[in-house]
């Protein structure tokens, strides 16, 4: 046997379980979920009739309506989309740039900051339940302490989303700072050199030199945020009433919504057309990053 | 940015930073250190307030002093022999550690191929691989439900260990990762060792792992990471105490135990602590790594 086809062998060999690893365990669970959109598939019933179309107009029918939970669940997961990834990614930005100019404990900020980012999500999310809590918790503590007036956070209809959005932010604010900063270390010291004998301001200097040659990490935290605000779950789980997203639905999210429908009421099929929505939503999204990319390449 | 490796993004302390000091602008310096002191109590205090009341009493919470006054380790005593929370760490370890071992080894396998071999089929298994990382892991949760409860052979995978892990036992990510990482493997190397007789396999396992590691390290940390803290396939995958995972495990204990905040904030420190221990430890690989796999993206 030649080398070249030994080599072409082995590498079959080699790939042989990540073939069928990707071929079952992904792409025909993916084709599987698009098939069960297609029908009221219900695990504990006889039959799984095919419906055609028939789960998708119901989403779209109940978008539609004055209040549905579908609807919450998507108007809910745009605002922690619209609000989250900017505050989050604002804050991350103006904290990576005023770490980025220190030295001294700088590694003992960068620690910090990101610590709440490799804890897990449910065990920070009751703790943060608690931070919440009407009298005892320490959020409430600090409005008495300055004499002012007490706040239901999580118990309110319209304060609860930005309660739960506030602990997102909090935690994944570090990734997002690590990032930051890896961008800032690549850009060439010499500009800012250039820049300091011309004379130019601070924010000059950020507005011409930093913020261009930041917009690969920039770029690539929006999707990556976007994505991940999209696809938002245990946060909402672990600091509602029996993780149903309440109050009234204030805190829903389409994958919540799925998991309730899949695994509360074997509304399976329905749930799966949720989910080809999502998949939209994300591929949409990264279908947008790859045009920007490219836009920039040429 | 094809030049990145984790030992030459962090080497700051050979560089004067970049503005602020050339300027000794020290009124923008103490403002920075006055924000991020602040910042920094943010991150810390909620860790804090959990660990101090899991050393209070019932009673003690609603006088909402920051300390105990009378610490009390009963809260462990009771959470560790009344739950089965022991079981869900031994889990949770358990899952993350043969996914990581699972994830290191086939990623950097494949990887491996996908750098060094040419074969016919090569793009189009390549791109096979890679569709898989647009389609979000929620849209695949069902159908690996249905799958888990009648598998093709053998008894149902729900409430096994395999039920938990088989989603995530080799990733996309990685490969694609791994595959960056192996390009960088001289081929001269691998030829001089085929004429020393080296098998294919001792090739990669020899020559390309050794030359990698701290690509398959910052892998390994990600993925036992992610698992570790991974809560919604565990959730569908598992229906038994016994065989909760620690997210799992705390989510039902905590909604169960109602209101006793002192016994739901010590097991939220008992599954926070360890790890966090270990990731401060290990600090320095972590941020590296998150700042390499990010910036290869």
């Amino acid at each position: 046997m030649t080398l070249a086809r030994k080599k072409i062998v082995w590498a079959y060999i080699f790939l042989a379980i990540p073939i069928v690893f990707f071929a079952y365990i992904r792409i025909y669970p993916t084709l599987f979920a698009f098939q069960m959109s297609l029908h009221d598939y219900n695990p504990l019933a006889e039959e799984q009739p095919f419906v055609g179309f028939q789960n998708y107009e119901r989403v779209l029918g109940e978008l539609g309506e004055e209040k549905s939970k579908t609807k919450s669940a998507f108007q809910n997961t745009v605002n922690y989309v619209i609000f989250g990834v900017p505050i989050q990614l604002g804050l991350a930005l103006g904290i990576a740039l005023m770490l980025n100019e220190i030295r001294t404990m700088s590694t003992v900020y960068r620690i910090l900051f990101f610590l709440p980012f490799v804890t897990s999500t449910i065990a920070i999310a009751w703790v943060f339940r608690m931070l919440y809590q009407p009298r005892f918790g320490l959020f409430n503590v600090i409005l008495q302490l300055v004499s002012l007036p007490q706040q239901p956070f999580l118990r309110s209809q319209h304060q609860a989303l930005p309660s739960v959005l506030a602990l997102v932010i909090w935690q994944g604010m570090g990734f997002a700072i690590i990032i930051f900063l890896a961008g800032l270390k690549q850009i060439p010291r010499t500009y800012y050199e250039a820049a300091e004998v011309d004379g130019a301001s601070r924010w000059h200097t950020f507005r011409y030199i930093t913020f261009p040659l930041l917009n690969p990490s920039i770029v690539y935290l929006l999707v990556l945020q976007t994505i991940s605000f999209l696809r938002m779950f245990a946060p909402v789980v672990a600091m509602t009433q029996l993780g149903r997203g309440g109050p009234l639905d204030s805190t829903l999210t389409v994958v919540l919504h799925v998991y309730n429908e899949a695994f509360g009421s074997y509304n399976m099929g329905f749930a799966s057309s949720l989910t080809v929505v999502l998949f939209m939503l994300i591929l949409g999204v990264t279908i947008i990053q790859l045009s920007v990319t490219s836009r920039r390449i040429n | 940015m094809e030049s990145i490796t984790p030992s030459n993004i962090f080497k700051d302390r050979d560089r004067a930073s970049t503005v602020g000091s050339a300027r000794g602008d020290w009124k923008y310096k103490a403002f920075s250190y006055l924000l991020l002191t602040l910042v920094a109590i943010t991150m810390i205090v909620p860790f804090v307030w959990m660990l101090s009341t899991s050393f209070k009493s019932e009673k003690e919470i609603l006088r909402r002093n920051l300390f105990p006054i009378d610490p009390t380790i009963d809260n462990y005593s009771e959470v560790i022999n009344d739950t089965d929370l022991p079981l869900w760490y031994k889990n949770s370890f358990i899952v993350a550690v043969i996914s990581t071992v699972s994830v290191a080894f086939f990623d950097a396998l494949a990887g491996f191929v996908f750098a060094k071999y040419q074969f016919p089929g090569k793009r189009p298994i390549f791109i096979l691989f890679l569709t898989s990382l647009m389609v979000p892991t929620e849209m695949l949760l069902i159908p690996w439900f249905i799958m888990s409860s009648n598998p093709p052979i053998g008894p149902t995978w729900v409430d096994t260990y395999w039920g938990i892990a088989f989603p995530g036992v080799i990733t996309a990510a990685g490969i694609f990762l791994m595959r960056q990482f192996m390009q960088g493997v001289p081929d001269e190397l691998l030829d001089a060792g085929r004429i020393d007789g080296v098998s294919e396999f001792g090739l990669f396992w020899r020559v390309a792992v050794p030359l990698s590691l701290p690509a398959i390290g910052a892998l390994c940390i990600f993925n036992f990471l992610g698992n570790w803290n991974a809560f919604i396939w565990p959730l569908i995958a598992t229906t038994r105490s016994e065989m909760f995972t620690l997210p799992v495990g705390i989510q039902l204990f905590s909604s169960e135990s109602d209101t006793s905040w002192n016994l739901i904030m010590t097991g939220a420190s008992l599954s926070v602590l360890p790890l966090m221990i270990v990731v401060i430890i290990f600090q320095r690989y972590i941020i590296e790594g998150i700042a390499l796999t990010g910036l290869k993206g």
